[in-house]
């Protein structure tokens, strides 16, 4: 059993100690809001907080996260009342949707340690996103409201 | 919480009501109500007991359910499809709760789609639109005559406000949820026709900028629910190894090593590879993972290697002895080319390119006996019933679909490989349901591409540059003969969508388009935009060729070829002056490119730099101006025109599937690239409607002009050099500088 905390509770599970952390949150937590999208990294729709730092959670393994904090889009905010997702929302930012749970995690992170981030911060630490629908620059926008009202 | 009325008297027949669409008399047949449940477990919108119509529930608390016949899958139609109906019928937008459709073609089929239940082709608000907004004024009519007989008072001396019928001469009123407590429907149910619909100068909710999308607030907290997300009591997990050819088998399965995997419920030979089931996504990957097969060599795809196959086609371009099927043929174009002063030939070829979803492919089935249910992401609900009919070996009335929002769609999930695993896996564990989740390799490498494509084009001028003859030769595999095979044979060979872009607007005396196919074992399918996204750039590029050759301005000559047609001459115009056309950029270029696609026009200039010792192209700024008929949603149709941009840019410049030997050679977003935000040039969009045209399609009408207006600003740049293969990339940029 790897005993960790999700969004403020704390839960113990049975897997593999090498079971990426995205399957553990969708499968058996049954958190949903964090994306499968490419199993290496490579386009950031899993994005989660480990510790407050933003992590890739398909390349996170479960023995990693011992006694550790996770956070997940669903534990955001209890109500979509984090500023991003104000934000998002004011933008209309999402389309398919599919990428935003990870986008805005991503973001959130970035608005933790940079509250006024430039345009190009923003782009430097969003480019790992990838958004097929092709909502970039509502992304940015959104994230630029955010961090007018921080 | 569905409110449940007590009717206070018999209600009345609910009968069937026809509606006439315009003038072209399509009639279509409204069925008696069919209770939304399937859909309604998903949106978790109320089913109340006032029902004037298939797409109309009112519940006693005025909560008001429309249906959705089209898929969402980023596009926007959750929120413009049902507004259509809130508009005609004065609904409380505040009160509308959307339900997806169940699968039904006879009630829920597009009436400009052929009237299948398919969300595609830029199909679904021009489609849909007339039919909707009679269905809402069918609704509101029904609420009229049923107030009027509440209040006793002749129906002529009603109103509607959002949600109320109101009398204004007795000031008195009865909210929407009133009437439907009733649970009386007037008997006959007043029918609706053309007249009866606002006009635009009465619109509360179409081209408002201020109408949020519904599922917007479900896409930032993580509760919308993908096909990927769907879970059901007792449901287990699938993995399917596919062959690395299409056609081949497997030959030989060692599965030992799977089978130690914990959690591994069930090793199923598939006659395309070899499915896994087990307790969890992860023991389904390790155990697919941990299958060694040795695989039949037989598959005929096994000679596929694109490389060598994209020279074949533009040869069979190039060779017009090769005759081919004509898609248009206006005058004797040969004839004139022969007889021309000045022949421009030119010859484009676009690679295969992937569509990339954000959500990999995925279904989940349920198998019980003969009855099958799918909850699935896909474009095609009644499709589906049939593509999981011919996997259980049952009929499609069988099959019960619960469509899902989609993770992106962009044609791929008209498909049905997604759908058949799942139900195949099911099948042996009958009773539990089982999703099936494709990993991102599996995604790239068995997608349904857009067709490699060769186009040969050759415009005659004469002495004075006038275009006498123009003719296309698109030269590549077919979608139709794969997927609606018996439309393909009765248009005589010719694939319309394949094709689809070669038939523009400019005027020209003489036009002939030809259609060769190359059959070569190898599933294309359907890509955003499809044809047009290839054969744009065929047309476009060849007329900056004719204007540089005539030495006219490119934007000149497109009016002049667009005379008459006063709505695309003015998207070119506008672009034009938002790009400062005239103005001349140091070490930069722009570039004109337009198509009137989906019915809509749509002009781009895009501005780009090139470092020549590398090859690399960057575009920084992209205008664009689209006139989408009427703009249901503004705001939305700008977002759909820059994601557009975003991926044709991105497929202009980077995509790309190599496929050797039958095998494709990308696996992942490393090797697959598609544009970042770092790459993502600005972009500035203008929507400027025109009310009195229908609306146009606009999920995809942004994304063909992007690469040709590319190709045209680098030969401005570089004079004359022209970039002739998509994607553009450095070493071909490199090759053609070089000459």
């Amino acid at each position: 059993m790897t005993a960790f905390t999700i969004n403020g509770r704390a839960v113990k599970v049975a897997a593999e100690p090498d079971t990426p952390l995205l399957w553990v949150i969708r499968d058996q937590l049954k958190l949903t809001g964090t994306k499968f999208g490419c199993g290496i990294a490579l386009c950031g729709a899993c994005t989660v907080h480990l510790d407050g730092e933003p992590v890739r959670s398909c390349q996170t393994q479960l023995q990693d996260v011992t006694g550790r904090q996770v956070t997940t889009i669903e534990g955001l905010s209890p109500d979509s009342s984090h500023p991003l997702q104000k934000a998002w929302i004011g933008e209309q930012a999402p389309q398919c949707g599919y990428c935003q749970s990870g986008q805005i995690m991503q973001a959130a992170a970035l608005l933790a340690s940079n509250p006024h981030p430039s345009r190009e911060q923003i782009v430097e630490h969003m480019d790992g996103n990838l958004c097929r629908c092709g909502t970039y620059d509502r992304i940015i926008r959104a994230i630029e409201r955010a961090a007018q009202e921080n | 919480m569905p409110v449940h009325v007590q009717p206070r008297a018999t209600p009345l027949s609910r009968r069937s009501f026809l509606v006439t669409l315009g003038a072209t008399g399509i009639a279509v047949a409204f069925g008696d109500l069919l209770p939304p449940a399937h859909a309604s477990d998903i949106t978790g919108a109320a089913v109340g007991d006032f029902a004037p119509n298939a797409w109309v529930t009112i519940a006693a608390d005025g909560t008001v359910s429309l249906i959705c016949p089209a898929v969402e899958m980023g596009q926007g139609v959750q929120t413009a499809l049902p507004l259509l109906i809130a508009e005609d019928m004065d609904a409380d937008w505040e009160k509308v709760r959307v339900v997806q459709a169940p699968s039904d073609a006879g009630k829920y089929g597009n009436p400009g789609f052929y009237g299948i239940q398919l969300t595609g082709g830029s199909e679904s608000t021009r489609g849909y639109y007339q039919l909707l907004r009679l269905a809402g004024a069918q609704t509101r009519k029904v609420l009229l005559a049923a107030a009027a007989t509440r209040l006793e008072v002749p129906v002529r001396e009603l109103a509607t406000e959002p949600g109320r019928v109101v009398h204004a001469r007795s000031g008195r009123s009865l909210g929407y949820g009133e009437i439907a407590a009733t649970g009386m429907l007037p008997d006959p149910l007043p029918q609706a026709t053309e007249a009866d619909l606002k006009p635009a100068d009465q619109w509360r909710y179409i081209g408002r900028r201020d109408v949020d999308r519904i599922d917007v607030p479900s896409k930032v907290n993580g509760t919308a629910q993908f096909g990927i997300d769907v879970d059901l009591p007792g449901m287990l997990y699938g993995a399917v190894l596919r062959a690395p050819v299409p056609g081949e088998r497997p030959a030989h399965i060692d599965d030992a090593a799977a089978r130690t995997v914990t959690g591994i419920t069930r090793i199923v030979p598939l006659p395309y590879g070899v499915g896994v089931i087990g307790e969890s996504t992860d023991a389904a990957r390790r155990a697919k993972e941990a299958l060694v097969v040795t695989w039949s060599t037989t598959s005929r795809v096994r000679r596929y290697d694109s490389a060598i196959l994209a020279e074949t086609y533009r040869d069979v371009g190039r060779d017009l002895a090769q005759p081919g099927v004509p898609a248009r043929a206006v005058g004797d174009a040969p004839g004139s080319i022969a007889g021309a002063a000045r022949v421009i030939v030119a010859d484009y070829v676009t690679d295969h390119v992937h569509h990339a979803t954000m959500e990999p492919m995925n279904a989940t089935a349920l198998v019980s006996g003969d009855l099958v249910e799918i909850w699935a992401p896909t474009q095609g609900p009644t499709a589906t019933q049939g593509f999981a009919a011919a996997a259980a070996g049952t009929s499609p009335d069988k099959v019960k679909v619960h469509t899902t929002l989609i993770g992106g769609g962009f044609g791929r999930r008209a498909e049905d490989d997604f759908i058949t695993d799942a139900v195949l896996l099911a099948r042996e564990v009958e009773g539990r349901p089982v999703k099936v989740t494709w990993s991102r390799e599996d995604d790239v490498r068995h997608g349904k591409y857009r067709p490699l494509a060769a186009q040969h084009v050759e415009v005659g001028l004469d002495e004075a540059g006038n275009i006498v003859g123009w003719r296309h030769r698109v030269v590549a595999d077919s979608i139709f003969a794969r997927t609606l095979p018996e439309m393909f044979k009765s248009d005589g060979g010719l694939d319309t969508v394949v094709t689809d872009g070669t038939l523009f607007n400019y005027r020209v005396p003489a036009h002939l388009v030809e259609y060769i196919r190359q059959d070569n074992a190898r599933d294309i399918g359907f890509w955003r935009a499809v044809g047009y996204g290839q054969n744009n750039f065929g047309v476009e590029c060849t007329l900056d060729e004719v204007a540089a050759a005539r030495g006219v301005d490119p934007v000149s000559l497109r009016l002049e070829l667009l005379s008459g047609q006063p709505r695309a001459q003015k998207v070119i115009e506008a672009v034009a002056r938002m790009a400062e056309w005239e103005r001349p950029r140091e070490g930069r270029a722009l570039g004109l490119a337009y198509t009137d696609a989906f019915e809509a026009h749509c002009a781009q200039v895009v501005e780009v730099s090139l470092d020549r010792e590398s090859g690399e192209i960057r575009v920084h700024d992209v205008w664009c101006v689209v006139d989408p008929g009427i703009a249901v949603q503004p705001r939305n149709i700008e977002a759909q025109i820059v994601g557009a941009i975003l991926f044709g840019a991105s497929h202009a410049l980077y995509e790309q599937i190599n496929i050797v030997a039958g095998e494709v050679q990308e696996t992942n977003f490393d090797t697959y690239r598609i544009l970042r935000m770092s790459e993502m040039p600005r972009i500035h969009v203008q929507v400027t409607p025109t009310p009195e045209n229908k609306p146009a399609g606009i999920g995809e009408i942004g994304l063909p002009p992007v690469g040709p207006a590319i190709a045209n600003a680098v030969a401005r740049l570089t004079g004359g050099v022209r970039l002739r293969h998509y994607p553009f990339l450095p070493e071909r940029v490199k090759a053609a500088l070089a000459g």
